[in-house]
């Protein structure tokens, strides 16, 4: 319990945030906070491949883009249901984790952190090549998806997203808990142990790979929502980088480390880059810094000491 | 007694080395049978090709009159036959319960199982228990297995063998590093499970050879020069200069 606290209280800020936007920031600060929520969402589902798997991915961003230009191309041709947007998203990201996983996990290490960038890579120059759809500038929306009218709601967008990201916190963390969560865990121990008593890790390992694909997908279809813009960066490797920055700032396989990295890092990404052009050379020792000194990442600052 | 295991001219190179040299050899029901040999006779080799984790040049492999040459790990597994290690393998990272839990799971249905904690699963706990029920730990189930001593490592690889619900048992040397004291305590664990299951026995320590085995197989260069019951093992001479030595 004690380590699922740290993620409790972001929800319950986070829930009240519209209210205190109205005395500070206004939309800004809101709009920063669903940046920062969908990026949670992101991050959730990168730990399931880090935290639980042991699998580095270099190439996550690409189902962000997935989700993103689905929502694009969906709402720019007049299909504006959010649910037969995320339908199609969910359809898409399934495909493409099962293809590229079918091939990246039968590598191990720096091969698997190289294939997934290589097909992430792959992702991103077919965005830029989408000449109808903004190509290398990206694609403005000029409109939102529609969910029976959810979204009518002042805050409509903004409780979806929050929903949405509570909702799947409590689904990963319960599957960590389960028998495939177990399986998995162990398996990133020692792999061979678990193939002679008798589990097929591949299997495994290529059904977590599907999740988190489809629920990175998800997220990416919320960023279209929220920006109301999509451009090819999403899926860039620079994209894939900053989601395991906030793995590992968050703290590796810990119940609260993707929510407690995603909002450090917008914020410090938002206060530093108001600071400075150059925010990133600040960022970086700022990032070492803390991992450095906090071994687990953010979270474990909030968990006691194990003896 | 009927053959539950066996291989058909296994042969196993690496490069010019032979490790797996036309071995043909049985596990009966109920019996133990050891394979026995000096270092790097390719006693491990020959077991990572009955359990999968090597794959043989030539040669089959047949379980429960089944072809397994070429069938995965875990499949071997799942049909029922189970080992352990010499070098021992577990998870570190998890406890001493959840080790032999995680054996006991691939024997309670799927583990394509998403929602329910794992931790409260009855039927995996079971299983669990019965196994260190048998095998007996002195430390604390809930102690993580990387902090054990290596005689309960030891230990706790059989106790998840057993938890897999095995139809055979492939030991490569359980007393691997132990002392003497605990040495005759584990002759006793191995006599206990061989009323259970078929062991196909891999060890060093001649006493508790001779005490379990049903039949010994000597493994020279990889190849079988001898085999034969403990006493005609002990009065073969081929046997003696190759291995026994002052032994006996
Ligand atoms: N993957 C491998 N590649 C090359 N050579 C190997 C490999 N595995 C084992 N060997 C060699 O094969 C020979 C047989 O090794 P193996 O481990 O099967 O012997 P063993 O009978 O189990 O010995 P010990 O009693 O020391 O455990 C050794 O010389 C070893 O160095
Ligand atoms: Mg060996």
């Amino acid at each position: 319990m004690r380590a699922a606290a740290p993620a409790l209280v972001a929800f319950m800020f986070l829930a009240a945030m519209p209210l205190l936007a109205e005395f500070w920031g206004g939309s800004y600060v809101t709009g920063l906070i669903m940046r920062a929520m969908i990026l949670a969402i992101a991050a959730l589902s990168l730990d399931l491949l880090i935290g639980t798997c042991g699998l580095v991915s270099f190439g996550h961003a690409a189902f962000l883009g997935i989700g993103a230009y689905t929502a694009g191309i969906a709402i720019t041709e007049g299909t504006t249901d959010l649910a037969t947007i995320l339908g199609i998203t969910i359809g898409i990201s399934v495909l493409f984790a099962l293809v590229t996983g079918a091939i990246s996990l039968r590598t191990h290490g720096v091969t698997f952190i190289m294939i997934t960038l290589a097909f992430g890579q792959m992702l991103f120059f077919t965005f830029s090549a989408l000449s109808e759809y903004g190509g290398d500038d990206g694609l403005t929306l000029w409109e939102r998806a529609y969910a029976y009218g959810l979204f009518e709601f002042e805050h409509g967008l903004f409780y979806t997203i929050f929903g949405l990201l509570v909702a799947i916190w409590l689904l990963l963390d319960r599957l960590r808990q389960s028998r495939f969560g177990r399986v998995l865990l162990a398996a990133k121990e020692n792999s061979t142990r678990m193939e002679t008593l008798g589990y097929g890790v591949f299997g495994y390992r290529l059904t977590a790979y599907v999740i988190a694909g489809v629920i990175a997908g998800i997220a990416g279809a919320l960023t279209a929502n929220e920006a109301e813009f999509v451009s090819p960066a999403l899926s860039a490797w620079q994209r894939s980088g900053d989601l395991i920055i906030v793995v590992v700032l968050g703290g590796v396989g810990r119940r609260s480390g993707p929510v407690l990295g995603a909002l450090a890092f917008v914020v410090l990404e938002e206060g530093l880059s108001s600071l400075t052009h150059d925010w990133r050379l600040i960022f970086g020792p700022l990032l070492i810094f803390i991992v450095l000194f906090a071994k687990g990442g953010l979270a474990s600052l909030f968990e006691r000491r194990q003896a | 007694m009927s053959v539950l295991l066996a291989t058909h001219g296994l042969c196993k190179s690496f490069g010019a080395l032979t490790v797996t040299d036309d071995v043909s050899l049985e596990l009966r029901t109920g019996e133990c049978h050891a394979l026995i040999g000096p270092n790097g006779a390719g006693k491990t080799s020959f077991v990572n090709q009955l359990s999968g984790l090597l794959a043989p040049d030539s040669g089959r492999i047949e379980f429960l009159g089944q072809d397994i040459t070429n069938s995965s790990p875990a499949a071997r597994a799942n049909a029922g036959l189970a080992r352990t290690f010499q070098i021992t393998s577990i998870i570190p990272t998890m406890t001493l319960f959840e080790n032999v839990a995680l054996a006991a799971q691939a024997r309670c249905g799927s583990s394509y199982r998403f929602f329910r904690p794992v931790h409260k699963d009855r039927q995996i706990n079971a299983l669990a228990g019965e196994a260190l029920e048998r095998i007996a730990l002195t430390s604390r189930n809930d102690k993580l297995a990387r902090t054990l001593s290596h005689g309960e490592k030891r230990a706790l690889e059989l106790a998840m063998a057993i938890a897999q619900k095995p139809r055979a048992l492939l030991l490569d040397e359980p007393m691997a590093g132990i002392g003497s004291d605990e040495s005759g305590q584990l002759t006793d664990t191995l006599l206990m499970l061989k009323q259970d299951y078929p062991l196909l026995l891999i060890e060093h320590d001649m006493d508790a050879v001779f005490k379990v085995a049903d039949r010994v197989s000597v493994l020279v260069y990889g190849r079988i020069i001898a085999s034969g019951t403990p006493d005609e093992i002990r009065a073969n001479r081929e046997a003696r200069t190759a291995y026994l030595g002052d032994e006996t």
